[in-house]
């Protein structure tokens, strides 16, 4: 059964709509009855969800394996930070000067790799490569603070001042939920349309694509510029949400890996898989670390131990992640 | 600035190289013959490093006596490793692969972590600050026998991979796949021994490198790094390129050192691997396929 009206949620049938309806509605309802530890968690769950999504668009669609995504958080996060430390810019605004950052930064690295027909692990190798870049030039450049830090003015928690984003962690909870939404809502309506459909071509066969006709360059370009854009708020959400800006942790290499964890978990090329990822993944962290302490296991690296495990039976035994069989089992459209 | 002071760095940042190129050496195999990029190298080369670490403070054998015995300990590990874990996925997806190693290398790191704590350790070696004297140059002692070390190893793998059959069957698995399936060679034992080479390579390199610096279990993610742009620059796949990239970063990253601050002297090597990627995608001494 299909419901016809609104053209967001046009393809998708009564059950797919019922189960999400129920999602969002639980998910609104979490400051209601979380603590203060469940929210920060749920505020961590749908930032992975948020950025796996956009490293999806780039990976999971168009087939372009990044492993330095961490530049385009950090530039965004820089961007909109050194505006209202040094400017006392907004990071409304900010946050479209971090995506005007990030995807010029996006399109260079696009182009050179696809002009110069770099791909595969060299592909990846080369993305690594432009965020270490980066994240070393960050440590030396003093007016940004450098490898000190770069400090914003801390929230004030009595006020929320949404256009200024400073506030409680309910009002960051709500920011980071609306974020994931619109994130998810666009990559369905990017994979149903001409775009989408040109960008898994390309990803199954590029020869086989430029064959039919489409422009390989030019719709690789836009998925690494598209992907680049939507990961840059992620990065203006991290700063105005921690406070606090080091190139060594927010460039850094484990940061690229934490935030494509989620999406291949979860599964690759999937609109769901960066979400359910995301989840799986925080929770499975968190939830070692009670059980550990409630053991009274507190050696450090014992968890990071557990997750790499984890980490491991997944990836051996559902190399697809974990949605396409949920999403079976749920009697759900896989993509 | 001296121009005395200036060689002397160059000369102990080539030296430093070849130990990076025979680690790197590893690497590039591992990716020549099978074309999986190991995530975990560094993580290997730490492990290897506090062998040694370990075998020096508790029986005061020297590195150079561990050589041998750690790289077949390292083999053996890379063997298993490959035999049980990675040889199902060579078929896969990179991104599978990826997480793969990925996965390993959390486990080593801090496996290590929780072993031997964060502490940084290091071998004293009697002879560690002695050095030899030609006209203007001290060379490090250490240093030059842990490069003819390095030399002499990555020899011997250069003369298995050309003049052994075992070698000669390796190339051909990884020249054509199914050739080598159809001639009958085993070619999942020859990935294994594969595996368990450039293992054998990155565990003498860390016996080394735990001469010349401090090992702590958070190394490894430097090194695997440091090993992907050896091997890039060099050419993924070449031997000779392996050691060639290694001499460049290490030469590099030393007057980076000297010339620019200290802190900034990977920025060096990544600008180096940048355009080296655009301009010889396959690096220096590598075959375009």
């Amino acid at each position: 059964m299909r419901i016809a009206g609104l053209p967001l949620l046009a393809g998708l049938d009564r059950r797919a709509v019922t189960l999400l309806a129920l999602l969002l509605i639980g998910l609104l309802f979490v400051p209601a009855v979380a603590g203060p530890y469940l929210l920060s968690i749920m505020i961590l769950v749908l930032y992975f969800a948020y950025v796996g999504q956009a490293w999806n668009v780039m990976m999971g669609m168009a087939g372009q394996l990044s492993l330095g995504h961490s530049l385009y958080v950090g530039l965004g996060a820089y961007v909109a930070a050194a505006l209202f430390v040094h400017a006392g810019i907004g990071p409304w605004i900010g946050a479209l000067a971090a995506m005007a950052v990030a995807t010029l930064a996006g399109a260079v690295i696009g182009y050179l790799a696809f002009r110069f027909r770099v791909g595969g692990v060299y592909f990846a190798l080369l993305t690594i490569a432009f965020a270490e870049f980066t994240r070393i030039g960050f440590d030396h450049m003093t007016w940004l603070g450098g490898s000190a830090g770069l400090f914003l003015p801390v929230a004030q928690r009595e006020r929320n001042d949404l256009w200024s984003l400073r506030g409680d962690p309910v009002m960051f909870y709500y920011v980071i939920l609306g974020m994931a939404v619109t994130a998810l809502a666009l990559c369905r309506h990017l994979a149903r349309s001409r775009i989408g459909f040109y960008w898994r071509a390309i990803r199954e066969d590029p020869v086989a694509a430029e064959a039919l006709g489409i422009d390989v360059f030019r719709y690789k370009m836009l998925a690494a510029m598209a992907s680049s854009a939507m990961t840059a708020p992620a990065g203006v959400f991290f700063a105005f949400y921690y406070n606090n800006l080091f190139p060594e942790q927010i460039f850094s290499m484990l940061r690229s890996i934490e935030l494509i964890l989620g999406p291949i978990i979860g599964g690759l090329g999937t609109l769901f898989g960066p979400v359910l990822g995301a989840f799986v993944l925080t929770i499975l962290a968190e939830a070692l670390q009670e059980a550990l302490q409630t053991l009274g296991w507190q050696i450090p690296g014992i968890k990071q131990v557990f997750y790499g495990f984890c980490l491991l039976l997944v990836i051996v035994f559902l190399p697809n992640g974990i949605w396409p069989p949920l999403a079976r089992r749920l009697g759900l459209d896989v993509r | 600035m001296p121009l005395e002071l200036v060689l002397n760095v160059a000369v102990g940042g080539v030296l430093t190289g070849l130990v990076y190129g025979l680690m790197a050496l590893g690497l590039s195999v591992i990716f020549g013959v099978m074309r999986v990029v190991n995530f975990a190298h560094g993580e290997m080369m730490t492990i290897a490093m506090y062998a040694a670490v370990i075998a020096f403070a508790q029986w005061q054998l020297d590195p150079f006596l561990m050589l041998l015995p750690v790289a077949g300990g390292l083999f053996l590990f890379g063997y298993a490793l490959q035999a049980g874990l990675i040889n199902p996925f060579i078929a896969r997806p990179e991104h599978s692969q990826f997480i793969l190693l990925v996965a390993v290398a959390i486990i080593m790191v801090n496996g290590l972590l929780m072993a031997f704590g964060p502490n940084a350790r290091n071998v004293l070696v009697p002879y560690a600050l002695d050095s030899f004297e030609f006209g203007p140059l001290l060379v490090d002692k250490v240093r030059l026998y842990a490069a003819v070390a390095s030399l002499g190893l990555a020899a011997a793998l250069f003369v298995f991979f050309r003049g052994t059959r075992t070698g000669k069957a390796i190339r051909a698995a990884a020249d054509n796949h199914t050739g080598a399936l159809v001639v009958g060679l085993n070619v999942q034992r020859l990935y294994a021994l594969t595996f368990g080479l450039g293992s054998a390579c990155v565990g003498a390199a860390g016996c080394l490198m735990a001469l010349l610096i401090d090992v702590t279990p958070t190394l490894g993610p430097v090194y695997t790094l440091l090993g992907f742009v050896i091997v890039i620059v060099g050419g993924l796949g070449s031997m000779a390129g392996a050691l060639l990239g290694g001499v460049l970063i290490g030469l590099s990253e030393a007057l980076a050192g000297l010339f620019l601050v200290p802190s900034a002297k990977s920025m060096v090597s990544f600008a180096l691997l940048i355009l080296v990627l655009l301009i010889r995608p396959h690096g220096l001494l590598g075959r375009s396929t």
